[in-house]
This record gives structure tokens, sequence and C-alpha cells, in this order.
């Protein structure tokens, strides 16, 4: 399936969820926040959250700033 | 120094530190070290897919430091209610460096922005600190929404000019009566820009680029450190007002040879 993920198109396996993205990118274990389609997913529910085709995700991360 | 209680929490340093513009996250984490704060700001970004970089968080102790995350970036309202909850879902905290600053260049606040954002994200449970003009009725609107601090600026972000207006944060300070802390927030460039901040009356002073773009990174921020406390000092010591009339130090009389 595709999807858009911070703005460019990826793709991922059918039935990956939010939390196998968050892995894919060797981010679990960091604070890290995810938006699907406009919508905060708790950090609890990224195993369930199955993702879908033309889902619009953004995935952000604390970097330095003032 | 008394504590510095923002939203029913104590801390002990009165000067936040910035986490951006830093050479390393190596000496980042050695001028977080030497500067005692225990706030720090982060930013709010999309994680870059192309390079794996590593976690700022690996470099800051949570069990020693607050962290303070931002809206830096958002120009408006609903850009920075975006990223606070965004911020917010990381599981960290609940507590938003607010900013609302229009695209145009200036990086001074929107303040009608500020304080519509402030109002809805203080009903959305959040410890609202807002990064805010030097006017002081735009202090008493987000002390009304129910922010946990003001945070004026001395000059816009990244100047390093200092104070521009004192008496402007002088009345801010006057407005705000103890309520919430009043952090002077952008454009302190030297620690004498930070310890007149707290001769004005600020509660506490957020650094960032004064420390980070230094010479010397860590040696800056242990002096910024000493200048906040000389200056809370100072604040509470009381100091002599200024006079246009000259008084000697020194006794007039008993001049030796005079007659």
């Amino acid at each position: 399936m595709r999807i858009r993920l911070n703005g460019k198109e990826v793709v991922l396996p059918d039935g990956a969820t939010v939390d196998d993205l968050v892995r894919h990118y060797g981010l679990d274990g960091e604070p890290v926040a995810i938006e699907r389609n406009g919508q905060i997913v708790d950090r609890e529910a990224f195993a369930g959250e199955v993702l879908a085709e033309g889902d619009v995700i953004e995935m952000a991360r604390f970097v330095g700033g003032g | 120094m008394e504590p510095l209680v923002i939203a029913g929490r104590s801390f002990r340093s009165r000067l936040m530190l910035g986490t951006g513009k830093y050479d390393s996250l190596e000496v980042m984490r050695d001028a977080l070290d030497a500067s005692g704060a225990e706030i720090v700001t982060v930013a709010v970004r999309r994680v870059n897919l192309e390079s794996r970089e590593p976690s700022i968080l690996s470099y800051i102790d949570l069990q020693r430091y607050t962290l303070l995350p931002n809206t830096a970036g958002c120009h408006t309202v609903e850009e920075a209610v975006r990223t606070a909850r965004l911020a917010r879902a990381a599981g960290l905290s609940n507590w938003i460096k607010l900013e609302v600053i229009p695209d145009d260049g200036t990086l001074l606040p929107d303040p009608i922005a500020t304080v519509q954002a402030a109002e809805i994200l203080v009903k959305d449970g959040f410890v609202v600190l807002p990064y805010t003009t030097d006017d002081h009725v735009v202090a008493r609107r987000l002390l009304e929404v129910g922010c946990a601090a003001v945070m004026p600026y001395g000059s816009a972000i990244g100047t390093g000019r200092g104070l521009e207006a004192v008496e402007r944060i002088a009345r801010i300070v006057d407005e705000v009566r103890g309520r919430v802390p009043v952090v002077v927030d952008a454009g302190i460039g030297a620690p004498s820009d930070a310890a007149l901040a707290m001769e004005t009356g600020a509660d506490a002073v957020l650094v960032n680029t004064a420390i980070a773009r230094a010479g010397d990174p860590v040696a800056m921020a242990r002096a910024m450190r000493l200048a906040v406390e000389a200056g809370y000092l100072a604040r509470r010591a009381g100091r002599i007002p200024k006079s246009s009339v000259p008084s000697p130090s020194s006794p007039e009389a008993g001049v030796v040879g005079r007659s």
C-alpha cells in the first residue's frame, strides 16, 4: 500500500501498523508522535493501529530548539 | 535563591536553556550541565526519512531536566495547537512553550494569535508558557486565559541585542504582580543582559543562541548561571535609585593639608 509519510509517498506491506512504521525508521524506544489523517494516535495504540492505502501520516520527534 | 515555581512545580534554577544551534550534542549536554538549568526547550519536527539522526534525548537526562517542547516555526493558531498536541502525544510532558510567529521575517510574536492559541491549549489541559511581546496588556490577556508564565522578549530571537526596552519589561512585572513567573525569553546576548532582566524583576531567563553560539558555550553557560543568580540577589537587595546629582563616597571633611 502507499501512504504519504511526512509529505513523501512511501510503500509499505499490507497490514503494516504504526508500530511497524516507527520500528522501520529505528525510532522504537524514542518518544515519537504520530498523526494519522489529522488525528493524534496515542502511543499505546501504535501496535493496534493498522495503516490503510492513502493514509496521510505525520511522524514527529524532538530536536534541538529554543 | 528561592525556588522558581511554575504550575506548582519547584525549580532551583532560574535559567532555562534552549537546545538549538549547538555545534554538537556533546557540547549542548556539557553546556546544560554547566548552566545548572532544570528546564530545557526542544522543538518538534518531522522525522527525517532520508537519514537516521541521533536522538537529542540521548543527551538530555530526563531525571534531571524538565523538557519544555516549543511550537517554534508555527505561523498560525492552528499550526501551534497541532504541534503542541503532537508534542504532548510523544508522552513526556503536557508543558508547552507556545510560539506563534508570523512568516514575516521578524521572529516577533503575533500577540493576538498567541492569546487565542493559549486559550485553546489551557482548556485542553496544557501548561502553557507563551513567548510574547513586551506589551503589558498582552501579558494581562495571557494571564486571563490561564497561562502558567509570561515570556516577553528582550529583543528579537537570535539578535543578542539584550533588553531593548527595560521599562516595558518592568511594566509587565508590575502587571503580573507575581501571579505567575515572568521569564525574559529571546534577545539575551550576554550575562549582563541576563542580570539586567533579573534586576528588573524577571523571575527567570531563557537563553539559547547566546550560549550555543558563544566562543566557548560551556564557559558561557556558567557565566549566564552566575549572572542570573547575581541579578536575582541584586533585585532582592534593592538597588539604589539613579540620580543626576553626584555624591562622594568618601568623607568630604578632613582632607589632609586643607585649612
